[in-house]
């Protein structure tokens, strides 16, 4: 993934300073607002790729923030992070104009992968491809058929949703609770890894007999789809 | 505030009150109106008498002139107790009568009227009803009735009415004030036992007498919330001991990982291996924390997110979630619902409920005897249907089962069964889906499959009771 401007609306200094380290080691930019205010006027200013939005800032409030900016048709994407974390939480931040929400305590590959999805949906959001491609792995979204090397791979419908979501996010890591968001709709936290079960009968169906194996497990992460020879 | 002070303030008191006031009114409204009929039914007949005799007197003057009515007049003067008569000429000056001193102009028109008389023979005042006639030649005849009775039933009338108004409001007050007084006793005993209670003896109640009145009723609904908030506190005791018990086990854990990691060789491979132990412990303890922030806000009724849902949808979509991990563990998964079970709710935690009871059937429902390859055996079985007004979801295996004395227990946080204890899991899993299923307005039973477990989750179809809803 290029590089990233990230600017990180966070109160709690601590918190911040590791973040920014932590998107520098991975190769992104990321700046840090100390409260709404001082976020708000930055965001403002635009240039940014993601924002990250702690939900309790001091001088104005995460919700009322994004409101704000989404008012001014500052249309950066804008990842929530909360202590709440619950359900009804989640609701409010995205109807309030977040475009994604993750519940601290978190680990943060799982907010990596998140801001990165986020960056790169921006240009391609209203002209979302018919077919995808990685490496002789094909998906027609409207045919609704996958092949590799030519030849038809049979899915079930959420495997193939499945897919779909992998292969739109090709190159990125997804995790396991994207995953069950964005394909399942649900977002508790399943006690087994029903996830990984998934995953690993979708990747019999698109890997097994070929090469290079596309469907790559990211340690402690979660997973990829990406061109092996690339 | 002095007894009696306080007395007077209670509701009752004022309700008496006002309710012997407006009787007093009433009452007073009725004999009134009373006398005002007597009076005039008494002053109609005494006219009749007059108009009677003056017709009679006039008959007498008109058959004998004026010498024969002197005559009937003098006659009848003459009895005692008798109506009043008088007759004058044309100029006023009596010829005849038993009245003196009548007011001047009395006899100048014909027409009735009330005056005050005295009798000739009787020197005290009196009040009568007269009616003045002028006969053929200019004489006039007055003729009279005393009407002193007439004035004493209107004495005695309003005496009446006076004396009961006043033991009226008399009784009244007094029967309030007792009244009062029994409440306020009751009501006192009440707010005493409810100070108890706050200044820390959780254990009081109300006292019931039985009567079954409001008072008692308010009794009953008080102690019956006291026994609520009881039940809530003592449950949220012992999750705090349970929390303080369990969570110090993952916690020494993780300390003991990290101070192993210090103590031991330098070797950076180990300590890396060390921090991911760590990193997964935290885990797992940010996860047991989230299970039971929802438990507590499921059990609170403190949910947002309710809406129009199909318990079906959701059943299926679990099972589409699960039959592969099914499918790995060995066993089967089957699903049957109806087409659409729509009921007010919130999707993700039924979804997350029945996830619970799915994912402890695939690991604890497989037959104990593991030569038991029967594939009838190795079937997890989950349904929906509407049973009356219900939704009930339905998740049987045909594995060990739990046992009565344990189906009560298992539902409380933590617990966890002697034959799961070596495998992973909180003990949270049963605890949430009950809490989802009581927050919906149901039940979660467990029962014997005959063999196996059998846990049923009931919803109401309608919305969440104790809660605001919102649109999502």
């Amino acid at each position: 993934m290029s590089l990233m401007r990230i600017l990180l609306i966070e109160d709690d200094s601590e918190a911040a300073a590791y973040l920014v380290k932590a998107f520098r080691e991975a190769g992104h930019l990321a700046e840090h607002a100390a409260d709404g205010l001082d976020g708000y006027g930055r965001a403002q200013e635009g240039g940014f790729d993601v924002l990250i939005v702690d939900r309790m800032l001091p001088k104005m409030d995460g919700l009322s923030l994004i409101g704000g900016l989404r008012e001014q048709k500052v249309e950066t994407p804008v990842l929530i992070l909360s202590a709440l974390g619950q359900v009804d939480d989640r609701v409010k931040g995205l109807r309030a104009g977040g475009d994604d929400y993750l519940a601290k305590p978190y680990a943060f590959s799982e907010l990596l992968a998140r801001v990165e999805v986020l960056a790169r949906r921006k240009p391609a959001s209203n002209s979302a491809p018919t077919t995808y491609r990685v490496g002789s792995l094909e998906l027609d979204r409207l045919a609704h058929k996958a092949t590799r090397e030519g030849k038809e791979i049979v899915l079930q419908p959420r495997e193939f949703r499945l897919l779909e979501y992998l292969m739109k996010n090709a190159g990125q890591v997804v995790t396991r609770t994207m995953l069950l968001e964005n394909v399942w709709d649900y977002h508790f936290d399943p006690q087994t890894n029903v996830i990984d079960v998934h995953v690993s009968r979708l990747r019999g169906k698109i890997d097994k007999g070929f090469e290079p194996p596309l469907l790559h497990t990211i340690r402690g992460a979660g997973y990829m789809i990406r061109d092996g020879a690339r | 505030m002095t007894a009696l002070g306080k007395l007077f303030r209670t509701t009752v008191f004022k309700l008496t009150l006002a309710f012997v006031l407006l009787f007093a009114v009433g009452a007073a409204l009725v004999l009134g109106r009373v006398g005002w009929h007597v009076r005039t039914l008494v002053d109609d007949q005494i006219l009749e008498t007059i108009d009677a005799d003056i017709k009679g007197l006039a008959e007498q003057y008109a058959d004998g002139g004026i010498r024969e009515l002197v005559e009937v007049v003098e006659r009848r003067t003459r009895q005692p107790g008798s109506s009043l008569y008088l007759v004058a000429n044309f100029s006023g000056d009596v010829i005849v009568g038993n009245v003196k001193a009548l007011p001047d102009g009395v006899l100048a028109r014909a027409a009735a009227l009330e005056t005050s008389y005295q009798r000739l023979d009787d020197p005290t005042k009196r009040r009568a009803l007269a009616k003045v006639f002028i006969l053929p030649g200019k004489y006039r005849l007055l003729v009279g009735h005393d009407i002193e009775e007439r004035e004493q039933l209107r004495g005695i009338l309003a005496r009446a009415l006076a004396t009961s108004l006043l033991w009226l409001v008399a009784i009244g007050a007094v029967g309030g004030l007792f009244v009062a007084r029994r409440v306020l006793r009751r009501v006192d005993a009440m707010n005493a036992t409810a100070r108890t209670i706050m200044a820390g003896d959780l254990g009081g109640r109300l006292a019931v007498n039985g009567s079954g009145d409001e008072l008692d009723r308010l009794a009953q609904n008080l102690n019956a919330m006291l026994d609520r908030i009881g039940e809530l506190m003592s449950g949220m005791k012992e999750v705090t001991d349970n929390i303080a018990h369990d969570l110090k086990t993952p916690l020494t854990r993780l300390r003991n990982e990290a101070e192993q990691a210090l103590r031991g060789n330098p070797d950076p491979a180990s300590g890396r291996a060390a921090l991911e132990k760590v990193i997964e412990e935290s885990d797992g303890l940010i996860r047991i924390f989230n299970a039971l922030l929802m438990i507590a806000r499921a059990e609170a009724g403190n949910i947002e997110g309710v809406v129009d849902m199909d318990v079906a949808a959701a059943v299926r979509d679990m099972a589409e979630m699960y039959e592969p991990v099914a499918e790995d563990a060995g066993m089967m998964l089957i699903v049957e619902a109806d087409a659409a079970l729509p009921i007010r709710g919130n999707r993700e935690l039924i979804g997350q409920a029945v996830a619970n009871l799915v994912d402890n059937a695939i690991k604890y429902g497989a037959p104990v005897d593991a030569a038991q390859t029967d594939d009838a055996r190795r079937t997890v079985m989950l349904t929906a249907h509407r049973v009356g007004e219900v939704v009930e979801i339905t998740v049987a295996d045909r594995g060990p089962g739990i046992g009565v004395a344990d189906r009560a227990r298992v539902l409380d946080r933590f617990v966890r069964l002697e034959n799961s204890r070596s495998r992973p899991g909180s003990g949270l899993g049963l605890s949430l889906a009950a809490a989802v299923a009581r927050l919906h307005g149901g039940a979660l039973r467990i029962e014997d499959n005959q063999p196996g477990l059998r846990v049923v989750i009931a919803l109401s179809p309608a919305a969440p009771s104790n809660q605001a809803v919102t649109a999502p």
